[in-house]
């Protein structure tokens, strides 16, 4: 029998290389704390990320961890998931990983529906490759690489996920430990996929969206009077209304199975644990098929 | 009698001629024939010349035939662009419908027969291709009740009356058939077969069945020709392991999901063509970095970009070896046929656990699509290795200290822990990381790291099976015949053809093409007075290969062909003697 964990548990002897003031700090705080209130066991959580300052998180967790490869994260996540449904899989990394490179796969893990928890550390640029700009800046953003400003539209996961046929849609700002953690354990608990964006400020080469800037424009919904999260159109409208910028679980659909529960014939215990040997009856039935 | 029958049937794809094949050829196979099957077809549904050429055989045959005995032509372009492939003795059976013309070149006899108006009279032009299955009967003197099982099995869901209607079409094509025949067909006419039921099946199928074999729980695809046959017999089959396919999204996701998949313990694999293992080398590189067991099988197709994508060609060698950015350790196995193919995709799997690498199986769309019988397939062969994996009994750690997973070992493989085991916890990245999985570049571990890692190839070549395949009756050959994959039944029967010409011929074919057995090969090269490498690409990059390993630049050349087609025989046999 397990002895209930503590978000120490889940703390490792690794020093986060990330700059003094980041928001992925507390985004790691609150991933060590939510997997301790949802009493797991350090071994029962894989952390699989990508590429990016954010996507270091996994070695910073006392849990089994991959960093994989720019955009990725979330095919390698479903990938555990499906090997081992008893492992809680929380794929991370920041939003030129999920919303650029990855956006194939984000759209499609989200139609897909594994039980995966992707949380997305946005801070509307490029930061590990020195300030570029990225699917998330604003238009007229100068960075870099768009040193007249940013041309292209802002895109917006959030109305994204809605529409894409998201079951688990979240916003928060890594400031807010309390709600992002909350967010977060609700997101793992949710039977399906969950995306949560967490607006994680880059206090290097973002001078626009500071701490204080999301501070001045974020809403959150829990103080939007009778605001349901189980009405689609509803979060649709108010995403729109509040240009994105709200925090709290946006969209929750709990009656759609996950994959894992629609498979037809798929493992009632972990993929991990069978025994490889087919047997020589049901090798010979396989052949005859041929004959 | 004849030895052997080569008969073909064509048209406009669409119309059914994949079909007339496959029925012709299961009442053969359920004869004893020795099958080898062929289908040429475009990358198009509906229109387009498509024909399917199959051998047949009391013994066993590995090769498309040089010639033609007889043309089923459900269309003018079928006999335009084949008859010359007919010998004298050949018969071309067309259908009265397109006013067939007949060549002027040929000494073929040649028959218009009214398929489609046959088969309309019985009910629907549909069973246009019963009707010539029949007549093709005729021709070669097989009792038509031979097809009422395969009729059965086929329409048997469609109730009685559609199961009679086929069996009639073919009895009318037969009878109209023995009516008009004015030839002498006894040299078509095969000697009875052994009555033995063998495996008819195209090599995707043994690569599948290979799969499931080695205990595969996921298989993560994205549709592609000549691959996709793997995930469609998989996904019939898996269900009943309690598995899975996923069609994803594309082939890295593919790619990734089976990394996934195998970093947290069980088998998983995909399979695609040149395009799609394009996009895959960035996470081919993540498996040989993290050293997360992966398969992937390439069933080459034309290249390059979208090339030639329902044609034969073996261009994807050099990429398969070398591709991925920086240095991995990386396994390319090369089966030469169908019963290869299932045998060397177990190994494949065992090898990916047991050194915790990437493997290709390379195969290519003559294998892969082409129907073959099959010898059976032993399954007291069959185990399954899983090396290192550590499941249980890891001593806990009080400091949080990781498992060391890339603990440096002298056969360069660790223990390798899976999520979920206690005490196993380590970190994994494509970043070079010491040996507990966090990243470093301290070049004494990088160095320490990258031998590691390269280390785990040193003995592959001595325990992989077979890594050539030889049939060397010479100590001393006039010519060594050099290949891999498909052209092996070519270059056989090619060899027998030049021995019968007075030359001493070797062959050898390569089935491990990395790391390459370079001293398996050599003894071979060395007593050789002429190398030939027969391939079907452009540059001669199996050649290059084995010039880079083994050396004698000037003793190698090269036998190519890179217009779509197979190696028949007679290319290798007159390109041999040009050569010497």
């Amino acid at each position: 029998m397990a002895t209930a964990t503590t978000f120490k548990d889940f703390r490792n002897n690794v020093k986060p290389n990330w700059c003094p003031g980041c928001g992925d700090f507390s985004v790691q705080a609150a991933i060590q704390r939510a997997a301790a209130n949802v009493g797991l066991s350090p071994e029962k959580l894989a952390v699989i990320s990508g590429i990016g300052c954010s996507g270091r998180i996994s070695g910073y967790i006392n849990s089994y961890g991959l960093h994989g490869i720019h955009g990725r994260a979330l095919p390698i996540a479903q990938g555990v998931k499906m090997a081992n449904k008893d492992l809680t899989v929380i794929a991370s990394g920041g939003d030129g990983d999920g919303f650029a490179i990855g956006m194939g796969h984000t759209i499609h893990a989200m139609r897909r529906n594994i039980d995966v928890t992707y949380i997305v550390m946005d801070n509307q640029i490029y930061g590990l490759t020195k300030g570029q700009t990225s699917p998330r800046s604003a238009a007229g953003f100068k960075t870099k690489s768009t040193p007249l400003g940013s041309i292209e539209q802002t895109l917006s996961p959030m109305q994204l996920a809605v529409t894409t046929g998201a079951t688990f849609v979240a916003q928060s700002f890594s400031t807010d430990l309390k709600d992002l953690t909350a967010i977060i354990e609700a997101g793992i608990q949710h039977k399906g996929f969950s995306l949560i964006n967490v607006f994680s400020p880059c206090v290097t080469y973002n001078k626009v969206n500071t701490y204080d800037w999301f501070k001045e424009n974020l809403t959150k919904l829990a103080t939007i009077e009778g605001y349901d999260s189980s009405d689609r159109q509803a979060a649709m409208n108010t995403l729109m209304q509040h240009d994105d910028l709200v925090t709290g679980i946006i969209y929750q659909d709990t009656e759609r199975p996950s994959y894992q529960q629609l498979v037809e014939g798929y493992s009632e215990t972990p993929l991990s644990e069978a025994d490889l040997d087919l047997g020589a009856e049901a090798f010979d039935q396989l052949v005859k098929e041929f004959m | 009698m004849a030895e052997q029958l080569s008969w073909k049937v064509g048209g406009q794809q669409g119309e059914g001629i994949e079909s007339t094949g496959e029925i012709f050829s299961m009442a053969l196979n359920r004869l004893g024939y020795y099958l080898y099957g062929y289908r040429h077809f475009s990358s198009r549904i509906k229109g387009g010349h498509t024909n399917n050429k199959i051998r047949v055989s009391t013994k066993k045959v590995s090769a498309v035939a040089d010639d033609l005995d007889i043309l089923v032509a459900f269309d003018q372009e079928t006999i335009d662009v084949n008859y010359q492939e007919l010998h004298a003795n050949g018969i071309i059976i067309a259908d009265t419908k397109f006013k067939p013309v007949k060549p002027e070149d040929t000494d073929a006899a040649f028959y218009a027969v009214p398929f489609t108006e046959m088969a309309t009279e019985l009910g629907t032009s549909l069973m246009k291709n019963m009707v010539a299955v029949g007549a093709s009967c005729a021709i070669i003197n097989l009792d038509v009740s031979v097809f009422l099982g395969v009729v059965e099995e086929i329409f048997g869901r469609k109730g009685e009356t559609v199961v009679q209607k086929n069996m009639e079409a073919i009895q009318h094509g037969y009878d109209y058939m023995k009516e008009q025949l004015d030839t002498d067909t006894s040299a078509l006419q095969l000697p009875p077969a052994d009555g033995q039921k063998r495996m008819f099946m195209i090599g995707n199928d043994a690569i599948a069945l290979g799969a499931l074999t080695a205990g595969v729980r996921l298989m993560a695809a994205y549709p592609i020709t000549p691959a996709s046959e793997i995930m469609e017999y998989l996904i019939k089959k898996l269900p009943k392991v309690d598995g899975t396919v996923i069609q994803t999204e594309d082939e890295i996701a593919a790619a990734t999901m089976a990394i996934g998949a195998n970093y947290a313990g069980i088998r998983s694999f995909t399979a695609s063509a040149g395009p799609g293992l394009s996009l895959m080398m960035e996470a081919i590189g993540l498996s040989g970095m993290t050293e997360t067991p992966l398969v992937v099988i390439d069933t080459q197709r034309g290249g390059p970009s979208t090339g030639l994508p329902t044609k034969q060609e073996q261009s994807d060698l050099m990429a398969m070896i070398y591709g991925t950015h920086g240095e991995i350790p990386k396994v390319v196995i090369a089966p030469g046929t169908a019963e290869e193919g299932f045998y060397d995709t177990i190994e494949a799997f065992n090898i990916a656990e047991e050194y915790q690498l990437p493997v290709i199986l390379l195969s290519d769309l003559q294998l892969s699509l082409g129907k073959h019988t099959v010898e059976p397939l032993d399954y007291s062969k069959v185990n399954i290795r899983r090396g290192k994996l550590v499941t249980e009994g890891i001593e806990p750690r009080e400091d949080k200290s990781y498992f060391k997973r890339y603990e440096v070992t002298e056969d360069g493989v660790s223990p390798r822990s899976i999520p979920g085991v206690s005490g196993g916890i380590h970190h994994v990245t494509g970043v070079e990381h010491d040996e507990t999985g966090k990243p470093s570049e301290s070049p004494a571990n990088r160095k320490a790291q990258m031998d590691k890692r390269m280390r785990k190839l040193d003995e592959l070549t001595k325990v992989f099976p077979n890594p050539i395949y030889t049939n060397a009756q010479h100590d001393e050959a006039d010519l060594l015949l050099i290949g891999f994959n498909s052209t092996g039944g070519a270059i056989e029967e090619a060899m027998v053809r030049l021995e019968a010409d007075g030359m001493k011929v070797n062959h050898a074919r390569v089935r491990l093409v990395h790391p390459f057995p370079t001293e398996e090969i050599l003894p071979l090269i060395e007593s050789a007075k002429q190398v030939a490498v027969v391939e079907n690409n452009a540059t001669g990059q199996l050649a290059s290969i084995i010039k880079m390993n083994a050396g004698y630049p000037q003793k190698i050349k090269s036998i190519l062909k890179y217009d779509g087609n197979p190696f028949l025989p007679h290319h290798i046999v007159e390109s041999s003697k040009e050569l010497m």
